[in-house]
């Protein structure tokens, strides 16, 4: 029994010092995300105004190319596959090239970046196994533990979407900024002792009911990074088309079009309603069987609800007219900061929610 | 057109549509009652209105979880109210205090849902038309479509007609012909999931309110081998909803044998609750005696009743004799605690005494119980240091008169009213107060009597609750996420193939794709689609676009 509990001990100091070491090569990766983005910037400064305008066309001339492509075989009428044309409404404008721009320092710093990520990844899921294995139960019972799972999660989507070949890496200066942030805070402010869960806890609800909200957490993280940048990109555009400039347009040029922005946020948003839906309601199941009311306008009961509402709206939002794009955008944001209100404001602020098994005082 | 006539179908799709108008009414002077009637009703059931409502749902919910609840918190009300001198009466009359049964709240909430279903029945209508109709036939041109495509074959127009209606049949699309072309739709279920989904909140809606009209809830504390008969008057604490009838009560009980904590004894959380368990022996109306465990997580499901295991404590077992040397009371005392370590407070009210000289009297006791004694703190006095009964001590003061309990008002059975009641004092004049361990007796002064401390038993309290309706939210909540599901992944489109003799022996094959929801990847199906009609009607080069009386010039400048 002893010896067992000294194995723990070691497995969840263990599980410290490799959180502590992910730290440090999220850390380094930022470092390099930062150098990608000054490098980027710094090859085109000369040219930008004509650039801009090369650009513009470009787009205009990738916009009206079809989906499917041609080929021809052999002949010269005979066509291998019937060629499909496009038209798209609104503007036409192609994503930007990523922030390295065309500079190729900036592209091998991004892709060390990329590859600090993939280890300081790796490094950040061992801790959080090794504190699962410390506890023998799902490594996401306190807020320590949820920070350090959540930021995981939202790195292993990033990473899991770069290596579908999914064009998101102008996401990870603003993704490691925020796991940075998020595990400082889980170090410092929400560190716990690993430990056992009291009784109300013990439940396979735990492992259903906070994995889905970490999942959702996570996307609808991605989806409110894309809801920003749309909003920046649009600005960016407008003026644009307007003739006129903006303020560090270098780094809004390197974004994907608020098109593309605008459909991500969307789809992301879109696709993880259902879960949270989800989350809620398993939370509402195992509220019934823990304290005897599947709802009970509980703080946290409260804001899930209203980060449900919200989102609600913002999916409606986009099908109404006069509230398409930049109000669907604006509502994205709120109904994100209303999630991470619920997660972290509810436990610190609020008294009295029966979820205070946060392990904070 | 299909493209340009907005449907109620699209007016509460989650996804976005076309620019339209979302129906407003005719304004202007000369409305009549019925006009405005209606009008209102169409502001009411227009998604922008539906939207405004969604907002004001979520910021009519915030204020309930910031300021205390009486549902859930009625102690923290009072202190508000206590602490607030304007803004508690204020808050109280504008409802503060029960936000979710409030006027304003609930307005806001049976407004959404009129509003939803203004939305949902004409609607439900319409895809009953739509699935009765066939798909709408093709657009005269098809070029200004999404997505497009066209070539010409030597295949005669009915061969590929037959071949698209073929092809688009096999990929489940449902399709309609009309002369020289055929329609085809698909991902009907979107709509289905949306309408689904809509009446699935309302199917909750009714479950939550059939949970609230019918619900009982009551708490009961149980001393280890003591018993619970369900019935209004076992009861320490009962509430139930306007349409319970209490008469329904019954048709089980239990008894506690024996309750169980577990506790962490290292660690930065020694102290922490690791396990609680009820072992309890049950039976139904008319049936054996069962046994069972009830923990946290696990509550007791009987009659259409749940028995939740809600708090525990310790019950010190004493003796009371009186003057006379007979026995004046003897049981457990369930003390209360007072903090994690179950420092606990409680009394014993000894009603039918019998003092030395014969008179009758009454005694009460009242004091501090600690499971687990390491020395009383300076500031906080007898305080215990761990949940579990390491080192457990009474700690007791006592009193003789009247103990208020005759005098009709109700009484706490927890706490001593000394008001009329003396406290025993030592030779000395201090007052009688004494430290015990499980088997020692506190005599009292001049032979009044004594109180032996036998040992300790332990309570919990439960929770006994029905609710109808559950099962029904439970419904409406898989049924919500199914529909949810189906809305948002499923996407709708519809193709058409156009085939039209170009009066040179040829066919000019025309096909094209709309999507109706945002996601939709038409261009991709639609080269699928025209590569296998393809297959069956290969191109041929086209004849000089001049020889085509319809073509249109703008076509000619996109397929350059």
């Amino acid at each position: 029994m002893n010896i067992a509990a000294a194995a723990n001990e070691n497995m969840a100091q263990l599980s410290n010092y490799l959180v502590y070491s992910a730290l440090a090569v999220y850390t380094l990766a930022f470092l390099a995300h930062i150098a990608e983005w000054a490098f980027g910037s710094r090859s085109r400064i000369a040219k930008q105004s004509a650039a801009l305008t090369a650009q513009e066309q470009e787009a205009k001339a990738s916009a009206a190319a079809p989906a499917v492509t041609v080929r021809a075989a052999g002949g010269t009428a005979t066509l291998e596959r019937p060629k499909v044309v496009t038209r798209n409404r609104g503007r036409d404008v192609a994503d930007g090239l990523g922030a390295a721009g065309e500079d190729e320092k900036g592209e091998l710093l991004g892709r060390i970046a990329i590859s600090l990520t993939t280890l300081a990844f790796l490094i950040h899921l061992a801790g959080v196994v090794t504190r699962g294995l410390s506890v023998e139960r799902a490594p996401w019972a306190n807020m320590y533990e949820f920070s350090t799972t959540f930021s995981m999660v939202a790195v292993g989507v990033y990473l899991g979407l770069l290596a579908a070949g999914k064009k998101v890496r102008w996401i990870g200066l603003f993704l490691i900024t925020t796991v940075l942030l998020d595990l400082g805070l889980a170090l410092t402010v929400l560190y716990t002792e690993s430990d056992q869960l009291v009784p109300a806890l013990q439940s396979p609800w735990l492992i259903v009911h906070v994995a889905c909200a970490i999942i959702c957490g996570a996307s609808f993280y991605v989806g409110a990074v894309s809801s920003l940048a749309y909003l920046v990109r649009d600005s960016y555009e407008s003026r644009l088309e307007a003739g006129r400039t903006m303020r560090l347009s270098t780094v809004w040029r390197r974004l994907p079009s608020a098109a593309t922005l605008d459909k991500l946020a969307y789809r992301v948003n879109a696709i993880v309603f259902p879960l949270w839906t989800f989350t809620i309601i398993a939370g509402a199941i195992w509220a019934e069987a823990a304290w005897g009311r599947y709802w009970g306008w509980d703080p946290k009961e409260t804001w899930s609800f209203i980060t449900w509402v919200v989102y609600a709206a913002y999916l409606h939002a986009r099908a109404t007219a006069g509230w398409k794009g930049r109000k669907a955008a604006y509502l994205a944001l709120i109904a994100f900061a209303c999630w991470i209100f619920n997660y972290y404001g509810v436990n610190m602020f609020v008294t009295g929610s029966l979820h205070s098994y946060a392990g904070v005082e | 057109m299909s493209t340009t006539k907005t449907d109620a179908a699209e007016v509460m799709s989650s996804a976005p549509a076309d620019d339209t108008g979302t129906g407003e009414g005719p304004g202007g002077p000369q409305l009549g009652p019925v006009g405005w009637l209606r009008w209102l009703w169409r502001q009411l059931t227009s998604m922008r209105v539906a939207l405004v409502l969604l907002f004001l749902l979520s910021l009519a919910a915030v204020p309930g979880s910031l300021v205390p609840q009486e549902g859930s918190d009625p102690v923290k009300v009072q202190d508000f109210v206590d602490r607030h001198e304007t803004l508690g009466p204020l808050y109280e009359k504008i409802g503060m205090f029960h936000v979710y049964s409030s006027t304003w709240f609930s307005a806001v909430y049976i407004l959404l849902f009129v509003s939803l279903i203004g939305c949902i029945v004409p609607r439900t209508w319409q895809f009953v038309g739509v699935l009765r109709a066939r798909p709408p036939a093709a657009p005269r041109r098809l070029e200004r479509m999404p997505a497009h495509a066209r070539w010409s074959t030597d295949a005669p127009a009915d061969e590929v007609l037959a071949a698209a209606r073929r092809i688009l049949g096999r990929r489940r699309f449902r399709t309609g012909a009309s002369d020289g072309s055929v329609a085809a739709e698909k991902g009907y279920l979107r709509e289905a999931g949306n309408l689904v989904f809509h009446i699935a909140l309302i199917v909750m809606l009714v479950g939550f309110a059939a949970g609230q009209l019918y619900m009982s809830e009551g708490t009961k504390l149980v001393v280890e081998g003591d018993g619970f008969a369900n019935n209004l008057t076992q009861y320490d604490d009962f509430k139930d909803g306007n349409l319970f009838d209490r008469d329904d009560l019954g048709g089980f009980g239990f008894t506690l044998d024996e309750f169980t904590g577990t506790y962490e004894r290292s660690g930065p959380q020694r102290g922490s609750a690791r396990d609680f368990r009820a072992d309890i022996t049950y039976w139904e109306a008319g049936g054996e005696e069962k046994k069972a465990v009830v923990s946290s997580n696990h509550p007791l499901e009987v009659a259409g009743y749940k028995a939740y295991l809600t708090g525990h404590g310790y019950a010190p077992v004493v003796t009371v004799r009186d003057g006379q040397g007979d026995v004046a009371y003897r049981g457990p005392a369930p003390f209360l605690p007072m903090d994690g370590n179950v420092t606990s407070q409680g009394v014993v009210k000894v009603t039918d005494y019998v003092g030395k000289d014969g008179e009758r009297d009454q005694l009460g006791f009242s004091g501090i119980f600690v499971p687990t004694f390491e020395g009383a703190s300076a500031t906080r006095g007898m305080v215990s240091a761990f949940p579990a009964l390491d080192n457990p001590v009474l700690f007791l003061t006592a009193y003789r008169g009247d103990l208020g309990v005759d005098s009709g008002i109700a009484q706490n059975v927890y706490q001593l009213d000394n008001e009329r009641m003396e406290q025993f004092t030592d030779a000395d004049g201090t007052p009688l107060a004494q430290m015990m361990k499980p088997g020692d007796t506190m005599e009292l002064p001049d032979g009044a009597g004594s109180l032996t401390f036998e040992r300790i038993d332990e309570w919990a309290t439960f929770q006994v609750t029905s609710k109808p309706g559950t099962d029904l939210a439970l419904a409406g909540a898989i049924a919500a996420i199914a529909g949810l599901s189906g809305s948002l992944f499923i996407q709708r489109r519809r193709v058409w193939v156009r085939a039209t003799p170009d009066g040179h022996g040829r066919t000019v094959v025309e096909t094209a794709a709309l999507g109706r929801s945002e996601s939709a990847r038409v261009a991709e199906e639609l080269g699928d689609i025209a590569a296998l009609l393809h297959n069956e009607a290969p191109a041929v080069p086209e004849q000089q676009p001049e020889q085509r009386p319809d073509t249109d010039p703008d076509t000619d400048k996109e397929r350059a």
